[in-house]
C-alpha cells in the first residue's frame, strides 16, 4: 500500500508540475462547455412558417397557437390549399409548412389517430431537421397536455431527443456529448501519454526491474486520472446546471456512478493504447483519431445516428461514448433509474472488462 | 563454486534479421567489477537487459545468485539495481523526490539504506530540492546511481553510466564504484570508453554481438604479442600518410599526439623505422617501444 | 599576427539566461584551417557558445565574428559558410544515402550538376558506391557518422562545427573519422570540435577548456600538458575542471 501511495503521489507531482497537462485537464473542459454552450447553439428563433389547416377545428387551432407562442416560429402565411405550398417555399422565406388533414379533431376522437404533415425546406438540411424536430416536439407536448393516450400515430417523424427536452434548448444536446468527449479525452489520452512517457524516458525499465507488479504500475498510473476525471465530470454537471440550467432530473448518485464506469472504460482504453504505442506522439495520434473523432462523429453527439448509412450505424454500436450518452441523457433529462439504463450500463461494463483483459494481456513484464 | 554471482551460458538474441548477440557466455564473481567494453550497437545493452530479466534470450541460460532469470524473475528483481542507458530519472521531480519515489517502489526508505548511498548522496545533497531535469550530467549520474542503490541490491547493473559525461565526473563515478565493491556489491558495467577497462577487475571486449576477449585487463594486454611503437614527428599529418603507404606497416593508429604503429616484420628495430621516416624528410623523430593499452588490444582483436 | 588569419573572433562573448551566466566574457580566436578543440565539463557552457557561433542564438553582449561576418546582423551569411554535425542530429534515417546528399546539397543552393559530382566523389572516397540507394537506417553506425561528416562539408564551408561527433563508435572507426577531419583541415576547412574523449583532444591543433562558463585554458595540447605538469590531456582536464582556482 505504501508503494501504491508513493506511486500515486509521484503521479500527482507530474500532473501539477506540467502546465500543459493542467490546461488539458482543467482548462479544456471548461472552455469546451462554454464554447458549445454559448457559441455553437443551433437553436432556432423566429423561423417563418406557413400553415395549411384543412380542418379548422379546436385542436388544430390550439396546436397552431402553441407553435406560434413558443417563440420559435412566426406564422408568415395561412395557406388555402395544397397548391400553394410549393409557391410559398419557392418565394424563399418560408422554412416550413404544417398541414393539418381535414376532420382532424374528429379523426382523433374516433380513430384515435390523426396526421399532421410537416414539410421543411431541406435545402438547408440541418435547419430543416431541427425545425421538424422542434415542431414535432411541440406537438407531442401539446398532445401530452391533452392527456390523451391515443396519440401514438400522428404521422410525423418523432425525434426522441427533442421529446424530453421540454424547453428545446441546444445545450441539452451538447452537455452529455461534451461530457463523454472530455472524459474520453482526459482519461484515455492522458493515461496513455503518461504511461508511454515512462517508456520514452527509460524509467519504465527501472519500474519493470523493481518488485512492482505490472498491475501496480498500471493502477498507480490510472488512479490520479480517475480522480481528476471524476472532478471533471462533476464540474461539467455543475456548470451545466448553474450556467445553462441543465437539470438533473434523475438520481445524481446514479449519474455519478455511471460517469465513474465510463471513466474506467476510458482509462482502460488508454492503457490499451499505451501498450501498442512506443512514443508519446503515436499515443496522442491513436487517442485523437481512434477515440476523439469517432466520439464526436459517431456517438450521436452531433450527428444523429439514425441518419447515418447502415454500416456507420453498426460501427456506432461499437463506440463506447454512444452508450454513455444515452445513459446520461436518460438520467439527466428523463429522470429514469437504473431500471431503464441497465442494458447500456451492461454494455459499458462488458467493454471495461474487455479492454482490461486485453491490456493486461498486452502489458508485459518485460520489454518485448 | 559459490563465488559465482552471475552465470551466463550461451545466450543468443536476434531482432528480426539482426543478430544482436551471438552465443555469449561468461561468469561474474562475487563483488567483482565486470566491464563490458564495446562500441554502440555491439550488444552490451541487450546482454544487460537479459540479465535484468527485461528481455528473454532466444537461447541460453542466465543464473543470478542461483536464480533463473526466466523462472525466478520476481526474486531477481528484488536483488538487482539497474541503471539503464538513458538516465532514467523523472525530470520533473526533485532530487529528493526521485530518491523517495524509488525507495517506496522497492518497499524501503531512504533512511534505512542511507549508509550505502551516503558518500554519493552527500555530493548532491546541496541540490536536493532542485528538479532532476535541471542537474548537470554528472549530478544526474550520481542521482541515478543513488536511486539504483536505494534498496541495497546485491548486484548492480549499470548500462553505459559514463556515456556523455565529462572526464571529471567519469573519474568520480569510478571512484564510487570502487567503494561499492568494497561493500560487497557485484557490479556489471558497460562502457564505450576503452580507457575505463583498466578500472575493472575483469572485462569482456565486445564487437558485433561477439566477445573478442574476456579476461583481466592485464592479461588481455599480455596477449598483445607484437612490438608496439609510439611515433611522433614534427609533421603528424604527413606522418600518417607516410606510414599508411609504408610497405611494412601493419597498423598505424592515432593516439593523442602520437601514432601507435606495428610492423609486419617480426623483429624490426627502431632504427629501421627511423631510417624510413628520415628518408621522408621527417624531423624531430621520436620512436619508443610502448606497452599497449586496452584500446590497442581492442583494435588488434578487431582486425584479426 | 594578421587579423585575416583568424576565422572566428570573439571578444567578451557573454550569454545570460536570467541571472545564470552560461558564457562569461569568452575571448578567443580560431585560426583558419586549424582543428580547434572546445572542451569543458557537462554544463560548462560549450553548447551555448557553439549555438551562438552557428548563428542559432544571439549573445547577451560581446562581439562575435564568424567567417568574416557579424553574429548580430549577418547570421544568414554565416549559416551559408558553416557546416554542422552532431551525434544526435545527423542524417535522415528514412532517406537513402544519395537522397540525403541531394537534400543537404540543395539546402545550400548547390547546382544539380555540382551535387552529382560531389556525391560521386564522396561515395568513392568512402567506398560505398554500391550503397548509394540504401536507406541510412540500414548502414552501420560508424559509416553513418563518417557520411554525416562528409555531407556536413559537402558545400565546402569555411568552418565545420562538430558536436561530440564520435560518441559511441568503435576505436577504429573513430580514427577513420579523425582521418577525415585531418583531411578537411588540410584542405583549408576550419574544424571546431567538442568531445569527451581526451585522447581526441590531443589530435587538435589548439584546445580551449571551459569551466563554469569561462575559458580557463587555451593552447596547444603539448603546451598545456607541459604547463600543468601532466602526462596527458586527461590529467590537464581533470586538474582544471576539478579545481577551477588553478587558472592561467
Amino acid at each position: 500500500m505504501k508503494r501504491f501511495i508513493g506511486f500515486v503521489r509521484k503521479e500527482f507531482y507530474h500532473i501539477f508540475r506540467d502546465p500543459r497537462t493542467m490546461v488539458i485537464l482543467f482548462g479544456i473542459p471548461i472552455v469546451q462547455i462554454l464554447l458549445f454552450g454559448f457559441v455553437i447553439t443551433n437553436e432556432i428563433k423566429d423561423a417563418k412558417i406557413a400553415i395549411l389547416d384543412q380542418s379548422h377545428d379546436e385542436i388544430t387551432k390550439e396546436i397552431t397557437n402553441k407553435l406560434i407562442s413558443s417563440g420559435y416560429f412566426i406564422l408568415e402565411q395561412k395557406l388555402k390549399s395544397n397548391n400553394y405550398i410549393e409557391d410559398s417555399f419557392k418565394k424563399g422565406n418560408i422554412k416550413e409548412v404544417i398541414v393539418f388533414e381535414s376532420n382532424f379533431e374528429q379523426k382523433l376522437e374516433r380513430e384515435k389517430k390523426a396526421s399532421i404533415q410537416i414539410l421543411a425546406d431541406a435545402s438547408d438540411p440541418n435547419t430543416a431537421s431541427m425545425l421538424t424536430n422542434y415542431t414535432s416536439a411541440l406537438i407531442y407536448q401539446y398532445l401530452r397536455e391533452l392527456n390523451g393516450e391515443f396519440i401514438n400515430n400522428v404521422q410525423i417523424t418523432p425525434e426522441v431527443r427533442m421529446l424530453y427536452n421540454p424547453y428545446l434548448l441546444g445545450v441539452y444536446m451538447f452537455i452529455p456529448g461534451i461530457m463523454a468527449m472530455i472524459l474520453m479525452l482526459i482519461s484515455a489520452l492522458m493515461t496513455s501519454i503518461s504511461l508511454v512517457r515512462e517508456k520514452e524516458l527509460g524509467t519504465m525499465e527501472v519500474l519493470l526491474v523493481s518488485p512492482l507488479r505490472p498491475l501496480q504500475i498500471v493502477l498507480g498510473k490510472v488512479t490520479p486520472y480517475f480522480f481528476l476525471s471524476f472532478v471533471n465530470a462533476l464540474s461539467i454537471v455543475l456548470l451545466g446546471k448553474f450556467v445553462f440550467g441543465m437539470p438533473v432530473t434523475g438520481s445524481f448518485v446514479l449519474l455519478m456512478i455511471e460517469s465513474m464506469l465510463f471513466i474506467l472504460l476510458a482509462l482502460s482504453l488508454g492503457i490499451l493504447i499505451s501498450t501498442v504505442s512506443d512514443s508519446q506522439q503515436s499515443a496522442m495520434m491513436i487517442s485523437m483519431f481512434a477515440l476523439l473523432l469517432p466520439t464526436i462523429l459517431l456517438s450521436g453527439f452531433i450527428y444523429p445516428i439514425e441518419n447515418m448509412p447502415a454500416i456507420l450505424q453498426w460501427i456506432a454500436y461499437l463506440m463506447p461514448p454512444r452508450w454513455f450518452i444515452i445513459i446520461i441523457k436518460d438520467i439527466m433529462l428523463k429522470g429514469v433509474g437504473l431500471l431503464y439504463v441497465w442494458k447500456e450500463t451492461l454494455v459499458i461494463i462488458f467493454m471495461i472488462f474487455l479492454f482490461i483483459i486485453l491490456s493486461v494481456k498486452k502489458f508485459q513484464v518485460r520489454l518485448e | 563454486m559459490n563465488n559465482i554471482t552471475v552465470k551466463v551460458e550461451n545466450i543468443y538474441k536476434s531482432y528480426g534479421d539482426v543478430e544482436a548477440i551471438k552465443d555469449i557466455s561468461f561468469t561474474v564473481n562475487n563483488s567483482e567489477i565486470f566491464g563490458l567494453i564495446g562500441p554502440d550497437g555491439s550488444g552490451k545493452s541487450t546482454i544487460f537487459r537479459i540479465i535484468t530479466t527485461l528481455l528473454l534470450a532466444d537461447k541460453g541460460n542466465v543464473n543470478l545468485l542461483g536464480f533463473d532469470v526466466i523462472k525466478d524473475y520476481k526474486k531477481i528483481r528484488n536483488m538487482i539495481g539497474y541503471m539503464p542507458g538513458r538516465f532514467s530519472l523523472y525530470q520533473d521531480l526533485s532530487v529528493i523526490e526521485n530518491l523517495n519515489f524509488f525507495a517506496t517502489v522497492f518497499g524501503t526508505t531512504v533512511d534505512e539504506n542511507y549508509d550505502l548511498i551516503k558518500d554519493i548522496y552527500l555530493q548532491i545533497e546541496p541540490f536536493k530540492n532542485r528538479l532532476a531535469g535541471k542537474l548537470s550530467g554528472g549530478m544526474k549520474q550520481k542521482l541515478a546511481l543513488s536511486c539504483a542503490l536505494i534498496h541495497k541490491p546485491e548486484i548492480l547493473v549499470l548500462d553505459e553510466p559514463t556515456t556523455g559525461v565529462d572526464a571529471v565526473s567519469r573519474k568520480e563515478f569510478w571512484e564510487m564504484l570502487r567503494k561499492l565493491k568494497e561493500k560487497n556489491i557485484t557490479i556489471l558495467v558497460s562502457t564505450p570508453y576503452m580507457d575505463e577497462a583498466s578500472l575493472c577487475d575483469r572485462v569482456a571486449l565486445i564487437q558485433n554481438g561477439e566477445f573478442l576477449n574476456i579476461d583481466t585487463p592485464d592479461n588481455i594486454i599480455q596477449q598483445f604479442n607484437k612490438k608496439l611503437w609510439s611515433i611522433k614527428t614534427d609533421n603528424m599529418y604527413e606522418l600518417r600518410n607516410d606510414l599508411k603507404n609504408y610497405e611494412y606497416t601493419e597498423t598505424s593508429f592515432a593516439f593523442g599526439q602520437m601514432l601507435h604503429y606495428t610492423d609486419k616484420r617480426k623483429n624490426v628495430e627502431k632504427t629501421e623505422i627511423e631510417k624510413f621516416l628520415s628518408s621522408k624528410e621527417h624531423s624531430n623523430i621520436k620512436i619508443n617501444m610502448i606497452k599497449p593499452n586496452i584500446e590497442d588490444c581492442f583494435m588488434d582483436f578487431m582486425t584479426k | 599576427m594578421d587579423k585575416h588569419e583568424y576565422i572566428i573572433n570573439t571578444v567578451d562573448l557573454t550569454k545570460k539566461f536570467g541571472s545564470f551566466v552560461a558564457n562569461d566574457k569568452l575571448t578567443f580566436s580560431v585560426k583558419k584551417g586549424e582543428i580547434f578543440g572546445f572542451l569543458g565539463a557537462n554544463g560548462a557552457g560549450k553548447t551555448t557558445a557553439m549555438k551562438i557561433m552557428c548563428g542559432l542564438s544571439k549573445p547577451t553582449s560581446g562581439h562575435v565574428n564568424v567567417a568574416g561576418y557579424d553574429i548580430y546582423t549577418e547570421t544568414e551569411k554565416i549559416k551559408k559558410n558553416i557546416g554542422y554535425m552532431s551525434q544526435k542530429f545527423s542524417l535522415y534515417e528514412d532517406l537513402t544515402v544519395y537522397e540525403n546528399i541531394r537534400f543537404y546539397g540543395g539546402i545550400y543552393g548547390m547546382s544539380r550538376k555540382n551535387i552529382r559530382q560531389k556525391a560521386e566523389n564522396l561515395l568513392t572516397k568512402m567506398e560505398i558506391k554500391k550503397y548509394r540507394n540504401n536507406l541510412i537506417a540500414s548502414l552501420p553506425l560508424g559509416w553513418k557518422q563518417k557520411l554525416a561528416f562528409l555531407i556536413a562539408i559537402i558545400h565546402e564551408p569555411q568552418i565545420v562545427f562538430l558536436d561530440e561527433p564520435t560518441g559511441g563508435v568503435d576505436p577504429i572507426t573513430r580514427r577513420q573519422f579523425w582521418d577525415l577531419i585531418y583531411e578537411a583541415s588540410h584542405n583549408g576547412i576550419t574544424v571546431f570540435v567538442t568531445t569527451h574523449y581526451m585522447d581526441e583532444a590531443e589530435y587538435c591543433d589548439r584546445i580551449s577548456i571551459m569551466v563554469d562558463g569561462k575559458i580557463v585554458a587555451l593552447d596547444s595540447p603539448e603546451n598545456l600538458i607541459n604547463k600543468y605538469n601532466s602526462k596527458n590531456m586527461d590529467d590537464v582536464f581533470v586538474k582544471l575542471a576539478r579545481n577551477p582556482s588553478v587558472k592561467l
